[in-house]
């Protein structure tokens, strides 16, 4: 047997051959597929030109209310409608209604819907964010969606795999979001287009879930298919939350072939930010510090988990968000959220004079609930800062994880959390 | 995809043509061809949407497409009337859109370069032969690997998999 990377045995694996190379195209058998509510309506058409009838597997379905809920206008009220009634015609189990949702790239793995080894798919380009199970899942269109819940498979070229090796600890106030920010500038914003990635080394010993979540999430801001690291005692203990429902923990043969291997130092990367417009503009947060800010958002599929809920909280303590300063918090989940309460973190945050949001993709995707006017400048800890994103498109996104993100609302202004809390006024 | 030749006006763009300026999100609670049509690459280029005509070519840099998995872009492309795509590379989710709804996209780096903003191209979708008929230069872009051209061959992924499902229309 030939060695081969982890993506290779996860894709032989679904298919019906006992090894699979690199290039070759496959057709793949799927154990989840993914629809939200921007996505769904489209594939429903699609699914009834095609004369399809039944979708082939009514537990391998997840239909997620997330991008436009609840309901900003008629017409994604519309688009919601579609998807409940399709979910109720086809018996869909994994259906999600607003109050019971979330982020969708949370609420999957939340309900155990993934295991390691899967090979999943979704219709929004952030599904990667399951790599970080060590399963191999990657973004797809309406038509794929519609012919993947029509006959369970899909087409698949098998990606080559650039490996990155990170090794160390984090430095304080530096998270999972400097480290894949660092990986993007790094590689670039195509840098490993129609590849995966695959993230090792032994800093993984130190990197839990949530900032895991965050790491494999960006991985398609390099282009990439998907991003993967690799299960262990970590994945094993969230998992441990769903006893029944097993999974493959797969590994890399030692001689697999990577086409590249980047090598990455904990010690060496700073609290960073990305620029407008790309989230590949990446410098050390020291470098634009004091740039005004309009809006600050934490949340996102990216780092709306209670480990950025956490660090935010530390950081803000008990000061004031300042004034000319609109902090919007979007927990992914609704059970974030009862934790976020009984942390008492809820709390602290509106007293601040944050103000937090229902589990959304809202504001993150220019929705609604904190779209940016006209030159106005906001930092997210979202994943894109493309142009028109997140509203005008004379208006300006910095990406950053939570702990630049809550310095930066205290002050209004582009801010080392390393510095802030050194200042003696802070903690006075 | 068709087999007859397309030919029109280029309109030439740089790399990291993104969904967000081919669509933006904000339009996006639409997924019908004449929605999205008028708001085609706005962002980028806000004259584009009334100047192009049914037929015409966008030629574009690297990872063209990139971003978002909506399938709106392709389809806001196709509604404007662009014939098809020439570009150096596509990011994969719109390549896969593309090729699954039947817009014609071509991964042709020479053709890029040696193409200018306003030019008359013409595409033979059939053999990947891209002629400049403003000035000189012919290309050839590269072809699809079988199993691809396979599921083109079927008009797209929904021709594919209703020959599958047995619901082949006669
Ligand atoms: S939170 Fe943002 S990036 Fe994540 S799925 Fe929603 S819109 Fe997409």
């Amino acid at each position: 047997m030939p060695e081969m990377t982890l993506t290779e045995k996860i894709f032989a694996r679904h298919t019906r051959r006992d090894t699979v190379r690199v290039g070759d195209i496959v057709m793949a058998k799927l154990d989840m597929i993914l629809g939200t509510d921007v996505t769904v309506p489209l594939s429903v058409e699609v699914f009834r030109n095609m004369g399809a009838e039944k979708i082939f597997d009514t537990d391998k379905i997840a239909l997620v209310n997330d991008h436009f809920v609840p309901a900003k206008d008629v017409k994604a009220a519309e688009l919601s409608k579609i998807m409940r009634e399709f979910a109720r015609e086809q018996g869909v189990k994994n259906y999600f209604e607003v109050g019971r949702s979330g982020i969708c790239h949370s609420i999957l793995p939340d309900n155990g819907l993934i295991r390691p080894g899967d090979l999943v798919v979704g219709a929004d380009s952030h599904t990667c964010t399951y790599g970080a199970l060590g399963a191999f899942s990657t973004g797809i269109g309406s038509t794929d969606l519609a012919c993947a819940w029509a006959i369970g498979e899909l087409w698949f070229r098998v990606p080559d795999t650039t490996r990155v090796v990170v090794n160390g600890r984090f430095k304080p106030f530096v998270g999972a979001k400097d480290l894949i920010l660092h990986i993007i500038s790094r590689l670039g914003v195509d840098g490993a287009i129609y590849q995966a990635i695959e993230f090792t080394g032994d800093a993984f010993k130190h990197i839990f879930m949530d900032g895991r979540f965050t790491i494999a999430n960006m991985a398609v801001e390099a282009g990439a298919k998907t991003g993967l690291i690799p299960p262990d005692d970590i994945t094993r203990e969230f998992m441990s939350q769903f006893p029944d429902i097993g999974g493959e923990y797969l590994r890399s043969d030692p001689d697999a072939e990577f086409t590249r291997t980047l090598d990455v130092d904990l010690e060496e990367i700073e609290p960073l930010v990305a620029e407008p417009y790309l989230p590949s503009n990446v410098r050390p947060v020291n470098e634009v510090k004091g740039v005004k800010i309009d809006q600050v958002i934490i949340g996102s599929c990216t780092n709306g988990r209670l480990e950025d809920f956490r660090a935010a909280a530390k950081i803000m303590g008990d000061h004031p968000v300042h004034p000319d300063v609109r902090l919007i918090m979007i927990p992914n989940t609704p059970r974030l959220m009862r934790e976020l309460l009984k942390e008492e973190l809820i709390d602290q945050f509106v007293k601040a004079g944050a103000i937090i949001s229902p589990p959304t993709c809202g504001a993150c995707i220019g929705g609604h609930m904190g779209v940016l006017a006209k030159d106005e400048v906001g930092l997210f800890t979202t994943n894109r800062n493309f142009r028109g994103r997140n509203g005008h498109p004379d208006s300006k996104v910095y990406l950053s994880g939570p702990e630049v993100a809550a310095a930066t609302a205290l002050t209004g202004r582009i801010t080392d959390p390393r510095e802030l809390t050194k200042d003696p006024d802070y903690y006075c | 995809m068709e087999n007859k030749k397309l030919k029109g006006t280029v309109f030439k763009y740089g790399d990291q043509v993104d969904t967000d300026v081919i669509i933006p999100a904000r339009y996006c609670t639409s997924y019908h061809p004449e929605d999205l049509a008028s708001h085609c690459l706005e962002d980028l280029d806000s004259t584009f949407a009334s100047r192009v005509k049914q037929g015409d070519i966008i030629v574009a840099g690297d990872n063209f497409g990139c971003g978002s998995s909506r399938e709106n872009a392709p389809i806001a492309i196709r509604g404007a009337g662009a014939s098809c795509v020439i570009a150096k590379s596509f990011a994969r989710i719109f390549y896969r859109n593309s090729i699954n709804i039947g817009l014609p996209i071509l991964i042709a780096p020479d053709a890029v370069d040696g193409i200018e903003d306003g030019d008359e191209v013409e595409v033979d979708p059939a053999t990947g032969t891209i002629t400049n008929l403003s000035g000189h230069g012919s290309w050839q872009a590269s072809s699809f690997p079988p199993e691809i051209q396979e599921i083109i061959d079927a008009g797209g992924l929904v021709g594919y998999v209703r020959k599958k499902l047995g619901k082949m229309k006669v």
